[in-house]
């Protein structure tokens, strides 16, 4: 099957003289639902700019369900859907001129447009709103407005950057399911989020990148178990003076009744608990410090920085 | 090798099914809906402002000062003036729609939705300059429609008048979008009819025959391309003109192509909207 999205060796250095890509290899499957994650800076924006030909690449290639982004630009812009970070639609048109105008551009007939505006707006909860000036909607409504401009001309490759910044937990919540039901319908998805929650609960596969290369590429379970040590934090029901000395286990009051432990891998939660309760420390409830996905993000991310400053010095 | 190549193209051209030319077609048209719709939805700021200043024009010089200046070029002032005028709102509006328009969608970022679509630059381009000319020519006919409160008038050679007319807006929208392509912010919209337009216009023989000038600043003026376009109106519309037809036929085609090709190539570029 042909890759809904097939990257090679792709560059980009801007006019300032800033290298914001440098060398980006990396394919996407038809309905993958793919996340890409990386620190401010790394260079997911320029990718997307590039993909979404807002941004002029320097050398490499890119091709779009088959089609080459600069010799078949075209058809490889008729198959993507693209919502960007920041709002940019015409603040003083409705809702529904904003969709059903954006079908225009990709040759879908008014009629066509106009049944499926309805059908995406009232989807995404816009239906009251479908007639209303664009800039009386709240930042969650603009937000969900830009994904159903983005679906109308029916993309095969859907690409949100930070979709969900900003908006609230239940609205967040409600976009996920709705990406999850259009990926299930065949779309590949492709997005950019901070939010390591949604990379985790999302996606089938990941790809880090972090000044400007691809650090790691590979399914959301592999990459979760390259995380071999996981830190948890306990809330004791007393009191404690020193952290307790626990056989390769890392221990840290943060207060006296307040116990972060680092578990590696190996280490099975009940060995701890045993260890605890034999010192007369009683656990009152246990969390995760950071999302699993994000506490391995910034061991990589860590990792990959130690290795470029390694690499700039020698 | 050569199976899985074919097997690779069959997919792709069972899967993508792509009609370029009603991606074309459809996207022009909306482009000329969305904006035509833009000039009428705001008609207080886009074709009232020009009948009201024209208004005043033919109070002020037509009827005023030109009932003491008596006859222009073998006509009534205020007659003379009519062609002018018409003119001077057509090439104004053309431009200033064009200019604002693209500018504004640039400024607030939905050029962006033109920009990934896939609709090819010279589709983009002729939609804005469609819905510019409209404007330019819907306040050209605002103008006739007032002058004709004033004086009366006939068309003399109607394909010359419509051919002047058509050419001017389009020339004109297409030199406001290459404005609206290089303006990085509001104040930049402004300058060139300011300080280039507004001079040429007023230079430009809307008032007076070049015939009254010394020889020396009759030659100079007809370097100026809206004189030009002002007397070959004054032809369609009064039968009269200072200057050669055809020549002003030639210098307003040549303006449009060396215009438009330059704002394809801008756009082609990409330049000020793609980085």
């Amino acid at each position: 099957m042909t890759a809904a999205l097939d990257i090679q060796q792709l560059r980009k250095v801007y006019a300032n003289g800033v290298e914001a890509l440098r060398g980006v290899d990396l394919t996407v499957q038809q309905g993958d639902f793919f996340g890409l994650l990386g620190p401010n800076g790394a260079g997911k924006s320029t990718l997307i700019g590039i993909l979404s030909s807002l941004v002029n690449a320097s050398s490499g290639n890119a091709r779009i369900c088959g089609f080459d982004l600069h010799k078949e630009r075209a058809k490889a812009m008729a198959h993507i859907g693209l919502v960007p970070q920041e709002i940019n639609f015409n603040p003083f048109e409705t809702p529904m001129q904003i969709v059903v105008n954006q079908a225009g551009y990709y040759g879908v007939p008014r009629a066509v447009a106009t049944a499926r505006a309805e059908v995406l707006l009232e989807r995404l909860n816009l239906g009251e709103k479908a007639h209303l000036m664009s800039r009386s909607l709240s930042g969650g409504m603009k937000r969900r407005l830009m994904i159903a401009r983005a679906l109308v001309n029916e993309p095969k490759v859907l690409i949100l950057d930070e979709p969900t910044a900003g908006v609230d937990i239940e609205i967040r919540r409600s976009m996920w399911e709705f990406l999850s039901e259009i990926n299930a319908r065949g779309t590949t998805v492709i997005l950019t989020t901070h939010y390591l929650e949604e990379a985790e609960q999302l996606c089938r596969n990941i790809a880090i990148i972090d000044h400007g290369q691809i650090i790691e590429n590979t399914d959301v379970k592999t990459l979760i178990k390259k995380l071999d040590v996981e830190t948890f934090i306990l809330d004791l029901a007393r009191p404690v003076n020193n952290p307790p000395e626990l056989d390769g286990v890392e221990c840290e009051l943060t207060d006296p009744q307040t116990l972060e432990i680092s578990l590696p891998r190996e280490r099975t939660v009940n060995d701890i608990f045993v260890h605890l309760q034999s010192r007369d420390i009683q656990v009152l409830s246990m969390r995760n410090k950071a999302n699993r996905l994000e506490e391995l993000f910034m061991r990589l991310l860590n990792e990959h920085g130690h290795n470029s400053a390694e690499r700039q010095a020698s | 090798m050569s199976q899985a190549n074919s097997s690779h193209n069959v997919a792709k051209a069972r899967s993508h099914t792509i009609n370029m030319a009603q991606i074309t077609w459809t996207g022009y048209r909306t482009i000329v809906r969305k904006e035509i719709t833009r000039i009428l939805r705001i008609w207080t700021q886009t074709l009232v402002p020009p009948a009201i200043t024209m208004t005043l024009y033919f109070v002020v010089f037509g009827g005023l000062i030109g009932s003491r200046v008596g006859e222009m070029g073998g006509f009534d002032y205020m007659q003379f003036i009519v062609p002018g005028l018409v003119m001077m709102s057509v090439i104004t509006n053309a431009y200033g729609n064009v200019s604002s328009s693209f500018f504004s969608a640039k400024f607030a970022r939905h050029v962006e939705e033109l920009l990934i679509s896939p609709l090819p630059n010279w589709v983009i381009v002729a939609g804005y300059v469609t819905a510019g000319s409209f404007r330019g020519l819907a306040v050209g006919v605002v103008v006739m429609i007032v002058a004709s409160f004033f004086t009366e008038f006939h068309i003399a050679h109607w394909p010359v008048m419509l051919g002047v007319l058509f050419l001017t807006a389009i020339t004109f929208s297409v030199a406001g979008m290459i404005n609206g392509i290089f303006a990085r912010k509001f104040d930049d919209v402004a300058i060139i009819p300011t300080f280039i337009l507004t001079p040429l216009t007023y230079l430009g023989g809307v008032f007076y025959s070049i015939n009254l000038l010394p020889e020396f600043w009759r030659n100079v003026s007809q370097v100026n391309p809206i004189l030009h376009m002002v007397n070959a109106l004054r032809y369609g519309m009064l039968g009269t003109s200072d200057l050669n037809i055809g020549i002003a036929f030639a210098i307003i085609l040549g303006f449009l192509v060396v215009l438009l090709s330059l704002c394809l190539y801008l756009m082609n570029r990409g330049v000020g909207l793609r980085s």
